[in-house]
């Protein structure tokens, strides 16, 4: 049987909003089409002016003079950073805990449907507060930090750990850069502050309660004869987990997964109320500065678009690739 | 000739004369009247300027100019109305018309001025922003504050003037900001900051109120900013822009002229100075230009009292705040409240 590869959705959707801007682009001249690019230009020049507030952290560098355009960027680039990380902690913990539901041991058995229970019946923003503000309550002052590890220094301030750089012109990194505690703060090497930490902690864990569920019900739905098949062939447990019962579980799981990462994506939203300054963070300061209410929540509102397509249409090509072959 | 030009002019200027006696309402004027209440968006709590209590009554100074308002229009305090708004929401807010005016220590700057579609009206506060620090790291003044971490409200002037602020002086800080008031000063009293940077007014009801123990906290003696705090309103409607703009200015000359709420009364059967007598109701009819009530300045003094007065109770020596009246004070006391001319 031909295995028929369609083309998701998701991805005509990104395809269509991309013919559609060039289709704008490449008609500019156009006298109606001119008016749509001036417009646009009005309301949208203000990207082009310097923002004047800083960004406390992220991987894009960014400086109170540089402009609205970029702090936008830092900030898409802020939800990626806690977002990805966030969801691999989702799957990998969501996954344990789906099989850990349903093996026969008691305790283990009762401690993940209690995990699941508890975090997925909370909602996100109060388990994000509570965490945040544990953490910044119960951790050591960042005048006074302890050192977990040599060189992971760990207070108010965040974890801070050793980091490699790169010298100037050098291409590979060539040493680490060591974080040292200073009259205030611990400085150098790599920071994740305590809003990083929430925000990903906080997404991660409760995604993972929702991600368990549907490894369950996926591993659930394959028939109880397949599993006694793969025994009867002489398989180890492991060999017919992983040969016999997932391949046919990620049919099922594998959709409902996709809407569990586009829910974690959106959520990162909610970082904004622990202090971490992901995309709506950076959009809140812009309007309020520029009044430009509209344009901002219209960048914020296309920027989730194109990220939830985006994830949507990967995760579709992978359904295909797992999906039953042909039976389209 | 030359006399029916004169005559002409005399003509013109009486008509003019007659078109301004009766003030059109404006639209919003008469929303507010059909309506009965006076909107105003206030804070979700900032000691001082607009709280609520444990029984959901609010105080402050920005409630009462708000109070006072409702007073000369409706005649009746009571009717005030109060939307609380985040920082965020506040200019949005005003925009679609949810309020009738912004009584939420909101700064008055070019940008808000001219770009956000409202008007400002009379500074009700001149506030500037500083800094609150713990006792225990040692600093004594915002030049010490190199490579600390500063926690704020997001969507603030705040927020920016602490970044050109660091970057003027080459004082290099972290800021970490939170979209609530709240949630950013719990951070710092957990310890998270180094440093709260807001308004000074907003920054002593924080330390008097909600520190652990206040004696732990001082407020450094810089302020780096000028943050003149005024009502506003929308734009587009000038008959309830000069109401929002004269009311406090008639709380403000009230004070100048020793009129206070326990003496209105007696004043208002006693008074022979015809400028007492303009804000008592008992002088010349100035409401109906404003298309209010011959007593509507006697009404607004008469809920919340005269500006000083709204001053001691809410942020003054009789308050939690206890902020000293300095540039607040009245011009001829050396202050810089100087209220035009009710008359």
């Amino acid at each position: 049987v031909k295995a028929v590869v369609r083309v998701p959705a998701a991805l005509w959707a990104l395809l269509a909003f991309a013919a559609v801007a060039i289709a704008l682009w490449l008609l500019r001249a156009l006298p109606g089409v001119a008016g749509l690019w001036a417009w646009l230009a009005a309301q949208f020049g203000f990207l082009q002016q310097p923002a004047g507030f800083g960004i406390a952290e992220g991987w894009l560098a960014f400086d109170s003079a540089d402009s609205y355009a970029r702090a936008f960027a830092a900030g898409l680039v802020n939800t990626v950073r806690a977002a990805v990380p966030a969801a691999v902690l989702a799957v990998v913990l969501g996954t344990l805990l789906g099989i850990g539901r349903l093996t026969s041991h008691l305790l283990v058995r009762a401690l993940c449907t209690a995990y699941v229970e508890t975090l997925r019946n909370v909602p996100l923003l109060v388990q994000l507060l509570m965490l945040y503000f544990a953490l910044t309550h119960l951790l050591p002052d960042s005048t006074e930090p302890v050192q977990l590890l040599p060189g992971w220094w760990l207070s108010k301030g965040g974890l801070s750990l050793p980091w490699p750089v790169r010298e100037d012109g050098a291409f590979w990194p060539s040493r680490l850069d060591w974080p040292e505690p200073t009259a205030f703060n611990v400085i150098g090497g790599a920071a994740l502050s305590p809003e990083y930490l929430t925000i990903v902690l906080g997404l991660g864990l409760y995604t993972a309660a929702f991600v368990a569920e549907i490894v369950r019900a996926g591993i659930g739905s394959v028939s109880s004869g397949q599993k006694l098949a793969a025994q009867a062939l002489g398989m180890q447990p492991g060999q017919q987990l992983r040969l016999v019962v997932l391949p046919q579980a990620l049919r099922v799981i594998v959709p409902a997964l996709t809407n569990q990462l586009l829910s974690l994506v959106k959520n990162s939203s909610l970082a904004v109320a622990v202090g971490y300054p992901e995309l709506v963070s950076v959009a809140n300061t812009s309007l309020n500065s520029t009044g430009r209410a509209f344009e901002c929540i219209a960048i914020v509102m296309a920027v989730y678009l194109v990220l939830s397509l985006s994830i949507s249409a990967a995760m579709n090509m992978y359904n295909a690739r797992v999906a039953l072959r042909g039976w389209r | 000739m030359r006399k029916t030009h004169s005559a002409a002019l005399a003509a013109g200027a009486l008509l003019l004369a007659l078109a301004s006696t009766t003030a059109q309402a404006g639209k919003t004027l008469d929303a507010v009247k059909a309506r009965g209440t006076v909107k105003c968006g206030v804070t979700n709590g900032v000691a001082g300027f607009s709280a609520p209590d444990t029984q959901g009554n609010w105080s402050g100074l920005d409630v009462d100019t708000c109070r006072a308002i409702a007073a000369a229009v409706l005649g009746d305090a009571k009717k005030a109305e109060f939307v609380p708004l985040n920082s965020q929401q506040r200019f949005a807010a005003l925009q679609a018309g949810e309020v009738d005016i912004l009584t939420r220590n909101t700064t008055w700057n070019l940008t808000r001025d001219a770009s956000l579609g409202l008007n400002f009206t009379t500074i009700n506060y001149y506030d500037g922003q500083g800094f609150l620090v713990p006792k225990k790291i040692k600093v004594t003044s915002a030049k010490q504050l190199k490579g600390a971490t500063i926690c704020t409200q997001a969507g603030t002037t705040n927020e920016k003037n602490v970044a050109e602020w660091s970057k003027a002086q080459g004082i290099p800080v972290k800021t970490v900001v939170f979209e609530s008031f709240e949630a950013s000063f719990k951070a710092f009293f957990s310890g998270r900051c180094q440093a709260f940077t807001t308004d000074t007014s907003a920054l002593a009801g924080l330390r008097n109120k909600e520190a652990p123990n206040p004696d732990d906290y001082i407020i450094l003696p810089e302020l780096i900013s000028k943050e003149p705090l005024a009502p506003a309103v929308k734009r587009g409607d000038d008959e309830w822009f000069a109401i929002v703009k004269w009311v406090p200015n008639a709380l403000i000359e009230a004070e100048e002229l020793g009129i206070t709420q326990a003496n209105i009364d007696k004043l208002r059967t006693d008074s022979k100075d015809p400028a007492q007598q303009r804000l008592i109701g008992t002088g010349d009819d100035l409401g109906k230009l404003l298309g209010l009530d011959k007593d509507w300045s006697y009404h607004s003094i008469k809920a919340v009292g005269n500006h000083g007065e709204m001053f001691e109770r809410n942020v003054g020596p009789k308050s939690a705040l206890q902020l000293p009246r300095g540039v607040n004070n009245l011009w001829s006391k050396g202050g810089l409240l100087y209220a035009m001319p009710v008359r």
